[in-house]
């Protein structure tokens, strides 16, 4: 088994115009509605995503940004193969791994995992950190037994700033942040190329945000991952990606380099999303000039005709409410989903 | 209340000392440890800490709510001079509840029972405390509604919870806690469960009513963000400890204990560029097993050993600042804050 | 100071902690399990009704193992010349006879020792059977979930929507009742509550993260439901065993009783009870030590069901520890 020191010194390739690790093309997830009765017959479907297409190279980290209700969790899963997208395409590797199944998906997860976003019930408290972190190793045959695994578990774990002695111990006795290190550990141990961080530090304390955030970061730079950042709010995001996709309602509105997101946002949701951050300075607070959005975001069974955002749009037209605009280059490397920018 | 002899305090809520256990089989776990602050008319007091800092347990406290494992053990919770606790303010603390203290709890999607209407539900309240009759109830709850920005009230009012959002029941609990004209309202992590743009609007909300009614407000909350816009005076707890206490503006701008000035170096800011997310080392403390002394030396850069050996007290700065800190407002705390 | 006090205290604490922290890695999982039975009997000295519960149920299981050795007479055995004595207390009774004997002579104490065995039996014999099938039947359900549940599920309901005495009548009425066609007809009356439990266990636990994570790092799903659902299931379904167990040694006195079940010349207390009937007022002791029989292994189970119930759950656990020191430490101001 190679180290992950010797993995990282065969991974720091010269990527950027490489063939992207990971495409999406026109991703469609519809869910229907309703139990799937004996008799089937249900004619109500959840529109959780909407033709999205982007692309991740190796080593970068997209941000993907969108409240409860965007579709961002379910466009996680579906990359990850987790669910089953209606319609569209998925390339992984330059592989198409749309409809995968069976052992293919399982010799997958070898290179593509998962951090879970509630370090409190990601982890059955049954089982010793050895045991939780060893799994996908004695799944995939690589050992036989935990036991056999110790030596890695324990590089693991250092890895990820956590001492040697905890593998011993059961996850009830660490704090949340550490154990969102565990499942980080958890998701490295196969030596994934490709992780879904999925909203990894909401369920975490302010103040131990930064030290998951910043681990993440550094394991990138050090072995070479690639991240699909999934985050409900855009100040989290902003140290870890390289670019950032902002979901409303299913369908992406904005996709641009980070900077060009925070600096020069180009659609009303994307500019509301920023106005709604609040900064921890009461005069600055109070008197800045805040984009308060109305309404609600709309329902996924029926969402509105034309652009899904006009219902709140505090600058929609009448082409607004019965077209809806494609994402079209609005400045170099930064589309938007809008008729009015 | 006619026969209260003794004179009106001058605080409409005093927290006096309060200590509250939890009794687990693993130790007990010591998650309130005396800790004391008063709020006065119209006066919003933000109550911050993260995990384990005491601040949920503080209101549910106030509120009566403890239940085994957890126990007030020491000190005294006073509503207008008199004591909530004990056989005999356990009484008076009934009758104040809901009318002249009301409560917004977190989570909307599980506040509101799904089988009756919201007009039902809230009008349920005047109807208790005021003795208001249906109609009269059901016209309140529409005025209710308007108030907090619900658009056609006396159609909704007829409606259940399962057909409103997320920030629309949050509302709805809003206006069941005004409707009996409170004099105070806790607010106990209103927006942590809602998205970002909803947060923005109940925070707007919550700004606007404080205003027109005049209402105090104890907001607890573990966003610096969200509690820099409506308070006047902010509380930061940790470990069951207050550790800092002052205006609002003076602790943001100027933080006098390292925690305060950690925790505000840790909530990112989009207006301010910074090379790296920044955090406090280590983790929360056990509450079974405190540290000795002050209960943040283990993560505090400027710990020394007095901080390790003493606790320290709350000592009073001007300004209105208090801060339990041997190193309080040390060069480095207040200078990184700008960072 | 206080904090010099608490200090030590604490550092005491501490080190007790970390001693037994030490302690448990070196000894492993034994050290775990003794650990865990050291605390359930302690737990269990606390709950007095449990304790008795427990009692009940091992001494019924002695009884039951060692009755050629506890009964003084073969139960079977007929002398008509000893016909319908009183029990010992009586003047025409004796302790050769402790309990009486019925109108054929036969000892009562000795039947109903033996009936023990009978009840166990077929107690023991339909939780096994009953709670394998619904117990797998309830897993399939609840993982594969889809048109399966539904089959499965509409099964369970039509079942239970089934009056069970008349599924039993028309059973028994076809086949000749025996102590394996109790066995049966109880079996196919109780599988149902067993197949609803697990499936409720697996439907939720299915949701919670670490299943998903579990599934993410490539778990089969042999391993998913073996090493992560079941393990959930361990504490409600001893629960509702033991809680079956009670039921189904009533309902087999109640088939026994209308005939339908144990037939002489096995014995059992359903039985006793209906060859008593006619003499409740000459003889008493025919219905009355039987029937107390039934109600006391019944109330003993229940109990120790009861108990079970609390200790498996952890938060109950919490909250009776605290109601119980809490009187001690210190009191509201």
């Amino acid at each position: 088994m190679p180290s992950l020191s010797e993995l990282a010194q065969r991974r720091k390739p010269e990527h950027a115009d490489d063939e992207p690790l990971v495409v999406v093309e026109g991703l469609t997830i519809r869910f229907p509605v309703g139990r799937a009765g004996f008799w089937g017959g249900q004619k109500r479907f959840v529109h959780a995503v909407d033709d999205v297409s982007f692309h991740i190279h190796r080593g970068e980290t997209l941000g993907l940004v969108g409240e409860s209700g965007s579709g961002k969790t379910t466009t996680g899963r579906a990359v990850l193969r987790r669910i089953d997208a209606t319609a569209g395409r998925i390339w992984f590797k330059g592989n198409d791994i749309t409809h995968v199944t069976g052992e293919h998906l399982r010799s997958l997860r070898r290179d593509m995992q998962l951090v879970f976003q509630d370090p409190y019930a990601s982890l059955n408290p049954r089982m010793k950190i050895l045991d939780l972190v060893a799994e996908p190793l004695v799944v995939h045959g690589i050992v036989r037994h935990p036991k056999d695994a110790s030596d890695r578990v324990a590089e693991l774990l250092q890895l990820v700033g956590l001492p040697k002695d905890a593998m011993d111990r059961y996850p009830h006795a660490f704090s949340g942040g550490q154990r969102q290190r565990v499942g980080i550990a958890r998701a490295l141990a196969l030596e994934p190329e490709f992780i879904v961080a999925d909203e990894p530090v909401s369920a975490l304390d302010v103040s131990i945000r930064a030290q998951v955030v910043n681990l993440l970061q550094d394991l990138q730079d050090h072995l070479g991952l690639t991240y699909l950042f999934i985050a409900h709010d855009l100040s989290v995001v902003r140290h870890i990606s390289h670019r950032i996709a902002v979901m409303y309602a299913g369908k992406l509105v904005e996709v641009a380099d980070c900077d060009e997101i925070y600096e020069d946002p180009k659609h009303p949701y994307t500019r509301a999303l920023l106005s709604a951050v609040p900064i921890p300075d009461p005069e600055l607070q109070r008197d800045r000039h805040r984009q308060i959005l109305s309404g609600e975001m709309p329902n996924p069974v029926s969402p509105p005709t034309g652009c899904r955002f006009h219902t709140r749009c505090p600058i929609a037209e009448d082409r607004c409410r019965t077209e809806q605009p494609p994402l079209e280059e609005k400045a170099p490397d930064h589309v938007a989903a809008c008729w009015l920018t | 209340m006619s026969d209260d002899l003794r004179p009106a305090s001058d605080h409409l809520l005093e927290v006096d000392h309060l200590d509250v256990r939890f009794f687990t089989r693993r130790g007990e776990a010591h998650a309130v440890r005396g800790i004391s602050f008063t709020i006065d008319r119209g006066e919003t007091l933000g109550l911050v800490g993260e995990s384990g800092s005491g601040k949920s347990v503080t209101s549910l406290a106030i509120l009566g709510l403890i239940q085994l494992p957890g126990k007030i053990t020491g000190g005294d919770v006073r509503w207008k001079g008199r004591s909530m606790l004990g056989p005999v303010g356990e009484k008076y603390a009934h009758k104040i509840r809901g009318k002249e203290m009301s409560v917004v709890f977190q989570d909307p999607m599980t506040s509101l029972n799904p089988l009756f209407t919201i007009g039902t539900q809230i009008g349920e309240v005047p109807r208790h405390h005021l003795g208001m009759n249906k109609k009269q109830a059901r016209e309140r709850t529409v005025e209710l509604l308007d108030l907090v920005g619900i658009s056609n009230p006396q159609q909704r009012v007829d409606q259940y919870p399962h057909e409103f959002s997320g920030g629309m029941r949050q509302r709805m609990l809003i206006a069941m806690a005004l409707a009996c004209e409170p004099e105070m309202v806790i607010a106990d992590e209103p927006t942590t469960a809602l998205d970002v743009t909803i947060q923005a609007q109940i925070l707007e909300l919550l700004a606007d009513l404080q205003q027109r009614l005049g209402v105090a407000v104890l907001l607890i909350s573990h966003d610096l963000g969200v509690v820099a816009q409506v308070c006047h005076r902010i509380a930061v707890m940790y470990a069951g400890k207050i550790v800092e206490t002052g205006p609002a503006e003076g602790v943001f701008s100027h933080p006098g204990h390292p925690y305060a000035a950690g925790l505000l170096r840790s909530t990112p800011r989009l207006d301010v560029r910074q090379a790296r997310l920044v955090g406090i080392d280590g983790a929360p403390p056990d509450l079974i097993n405190p540290p000795t002394g002050c209960p943040f030396h283990p993560r505090c850069e400027l710990a020394d050993q007095r901080c390790r050996d003493e606790m320290p007290p709350i000592d009073s700065y001007d300004g209105g600042r208090e801060v339990a800190c041997w190193h309080a407002f040390a060069e480095r705390v207040g200078a990184e804050a700008e960072a | 100071m206080d904090t010099d006090k608490r200090g030590t205290e604490i550092t005491q604490r501490e080190e007790a902690v970390q001693a037994e922290q030490a302690e448990e890695l070196l000894r492993g999982r034994p050290y775990e399990v003794l650990r865990a039975l050291r605390g359930a009997l302690r737990e269990l000295w606390g709950d007095k009704a449990g304790l008795f519960g427990l009692l009940v149920v091992l001494g019924i299981v002695f009884v039951a193992v060692f009755a050629p050795l506890l009964a003084p007479h073969d139960p079977a055995q007929q002398d008509l010349s000893k016909s319908l004595l009183p029990p010992f207390w009586y003047g025409r009774g004796s302790l050769t006879y402790a309990l009486g004997t019925d109108s054929l002579g036969r000892d009562v104490l000795s039947r109903i020792i033996y009936g023990t065995r009978i009840s166990m039996f077929v107690a023991v014999a339909v939780v096994a059977v009953a709670g394998v099938v619904g117990t797998v039947l309830g897993l399939i359900s609840g993982y594969r979930g889809g048109r399966t549940d539904s089959i499965i599920m509409g099964i369970v309901d039509t079942q239970i929507a089934f009056p069970g005495l008349l599924l039993a009548l028309i059973i028994l009425a076809v086949i000749n009742p025996s102590a394996n066609t109790v066995i049966i007809v109880l079996a196919i009356n109780g599988w149902m509550v067993y197949a609803r439990m697990t499936r409720g266990v697996v439907l939720s636990v299915r949701q919670t993260p670490y299943v998903e994570a579990a599934e993410m790092v490539g778990c089969k799903p042999k391993r998913v439901i073996f090493r992560h659902i079941l393990p959930n299931l361990t504490s409600p379904l001893l629960t509702l065993g033991v809680l079956e167990f009670a039921r189904i040694i009533l309902a087999e006195a109640a088939l026994s009783f209308l005939g339908l079940g144990i037939q002489p010349p096995q014995v059992s207390w359903g039985l006793m009870v209906a060859q008593g009937r006619d003499y409740v007022f000459s003889a008493w002791w025919l219905v009355t030590f039987p029937g107390l029989a039934i109600s006391f292994t019944v109330l003993g189970v229940n109990l120790l069901a009861s108990w079970l119930r609390v200790a498996a759950d952890p938060q109950e656990r919490e909250k009776r520890f605290a109601a119980s020191i809490s009187g001690t430490a210190g009191s509201v101001a």
